[in-house]
């Protein structure tokens, strides 16, 4: 298929404020329209959007050191334990992590009200947070105790840094049993009384660029309200599994590690939430553009809601015992009318991932690179793709 | 006529047969919707009072000379639209259709007049979004 544009070309366009950018959403009526080829031709980029929980979140912390010096061992913030095992001040703090003190699921369902999530929430909303931190001593770093207030702006280097974002579609929730469960995918009540899903569908970043072609190492985008870069392929990355004949996943498949500076990003993008019984994520905000290098990417981010199908699973036997069975497929255009069909039963469907989230940030994505603020980046390596052979494994308990 | 109240009751009184004396001496029907009442603690009901206008007014006078808040339903619970991220996890919750997607925009709405105070969504929405005035004080 020949060539359309180049990063180059687009990034030009983009500097002169004249690159057409429209939306994973819009190009969807531009190509029923007008066609592939002739969209392909007119478009430039395409933006997508996802505003979802996304548990393997957290954040890198240079604390700075206080006089005497100080190497940090243990290190709260606002009681939420940061990791340490690093070079003397540096921390990094994960979404879920939780205060020590909190009796978690003791009582259950456990509410989960504050953990890292917030943390990253309140430093990120300008708000001052409570450092606390231990240390045995050494010739070099005498201090052994610190209790202290600070901002994120009080802070040398703050960069969020995301393990597995953007799952490239994802399971359907559902519960067979006849008590309520309280899970990752939110409250699932008995008997099947709700299905609840995460993916903002079409408007999903990989949805869009299903093989990665476009999506790679070194991709600029929006993170959290600011600008950030996919690091590496996120954990549980799994290109191999069966997908349509689109190329588009029927299963959970790609994931991105993303990074950005934090100092740059907005409350508004990264909260902390806590899910009833099972703990506390972040949700975040993310929107990666897709440039039109030739009509197969364009193809690519025309997907619509009613192409994509996602697999239904009871969350009481077969998720957690891990049996690998699924009740079926539905589109994601039956999740968004609300209600789908599993075991011949009508099912009330809730999305946990926001679709006008979604859309929001897509639209605030175009309006940067149409403003000329955001070029495009050329992946500076490939993830694995379908055609890489890499495939998720479980652990094998000796 | 008919109203959905929320009845706050002080430890103090906690124990005094109010829904009893309403009936007797007020001739005021009494439907429990929703009741969180322990021995010796601050305990708190949501009932639908049904009586004529004057009725209901005395035994509302009665209550409130005994201690008891006497809140209206409506605006009992309140959903903080600038905290709420639209995931739509409280509307397969609410049993009352009060917490509704519009469909297709996918976006959450509130209608209070819905409401039956179940205080499911409390919990349940993720980003503490909806919140009871009654448990924050008056
Ligand atoms: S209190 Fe109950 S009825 Fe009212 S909005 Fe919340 S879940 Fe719905
Ligand atoms: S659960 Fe909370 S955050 Fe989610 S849509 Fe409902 S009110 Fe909004």
């Amino acid at each position: 298929m020949g060539k359309l544009r180049s990063y180059a070309e687009i990034n030009e366009k983009i500097s002169k404020g004249q690159a057409v950018v429209v939306t994973a959403e819009e190009i969807i009526a531009m190509v029923a329209e007008h066609g592939p080829e002739e969209t392909a031709k007119r478009v430039d980029v395409v933006t997508t959007g996802t505003f979802g929980p996304m548990c393997s979140s957290g954040a890198f912390f240079n604390l700075g050191h206080p006089k005497p010096r100080m190497k940090m061992s243990k290190v709260w913030l606002n009681r939420v334990n940061a990791y340490a095992g690093l070079a003397a001040v540096d921390v990094f703090l994960g979404a879920t992590e939780i205060p020590d003190t909190d009796p978690a699921n003791q009582n259950f369902p456990g509410a989960f009200n504050y953990g890292g999530a917030h943390v990253i929430e309140d430093l990120v909303a300008g708000k001052e947070v409570r450092l606390e931190a231990e240390s045995y001593g050494t010739d070099c770093y005498p201090r052994q105790k610190l209790e202290t207030t600070i901002r994120l702006s009080d802070i040398n280097e703050a960069y969020l840094f995301n393990p597995r974002n953007c799952y490239q579609n994802y399971n359907v929730a559902v519960n067979l049993s006849d008590r309520t469960l309280y899970t990752y995918m939110g409250i699932l009540k008995p008997n099947l009384c709700n299905a609840n899903y995460s993916s903002a569908g079409q408007l999903s970043p990989l949805m869009n660029d299903p093989d990665y072609r476009t999506i790679g190492i070194g991709t600029r985008l929006f993170l959290g309200g600011g600008v950030g870069y996919v690091a590496w392929y996120g954990t549980q990355h799994s290109p191999c599994g069966p997908r349509d004949e689109r190329g588009v996943p029927r299963t959970p498949a790609g994931t991105l590690a993303l990074i950005g500076d934090l100092k740059q990003m907005q409350a508004k993008w990264l909260r902390g939430v806590s899910y009833l019984g099972y703990g506390v994520t972040l949700q975040v905000g993310v929107g990666i553009p897709i440039p039109i290098l030739d009509v197969e990417t364009l193809i690519g981010t025309a997907v619509r809601d009613e192409d994509i199908v996602a697999p239904v699973v009871d969350y009481s036997e077969d998720y957690p015992q891990a049996t690998g069975r699924t009740l079926g497929e539905v589109t994601y255009a039956e999740l968004k009318s609300g209600k789908i069909t599993v075991l011949d039963r009508e099912v009330r469907t809730a999305p946990l991932s926001s679709y006008p989230k979604a859309r929001e940030i897509a639209e605030t994505l175009k309006m940067w690179i149409q403003k000329g603020q955001f070029t495009l980046t050329e992946p500076v390596a490939r993830i694995p793709a379908s055609d890489s052979g890499v495939r998720l494994k479980s652990l094998a308990v000796k | 006529m008919k109203r959905k109240l929320v009845l706050r009751f002080p430890a103090a009184v906690v124990e005094y047969p109010f829904i009893y004396t309403l009936a007797k001496e007020y001739n005021i029907v009494a439907n429990i919707l929703k009741a969180d009442i322990n021995p010796r603690k601050e305990g708190r009901m949501v009932v639908e009072l049904s009586a004529d206008e004057k009725s209901y007014q005395r035994g509302v006078d009665f209550l409130q000379s005994r201690g008891v808040i006497v809140l209206p339903l409506e605006q009992q619970i309140v959903w903080v639209e600038d905290r709420c991220t639209q995931c739509g996890a409280c509307t397969v919750i609410c049993p009352s259709g009060a917490l509704w997607m519009q469909r297709p925009e996918m976006t959450v709405a509130f209608d209070g007049e819905k409401c039956v105070v179940c205080e499911h969504c409390l919990k349940a929405c993720p980003a503490r979004a909806v919140e009871a005035r009654y448990l924050s004080g008056v």
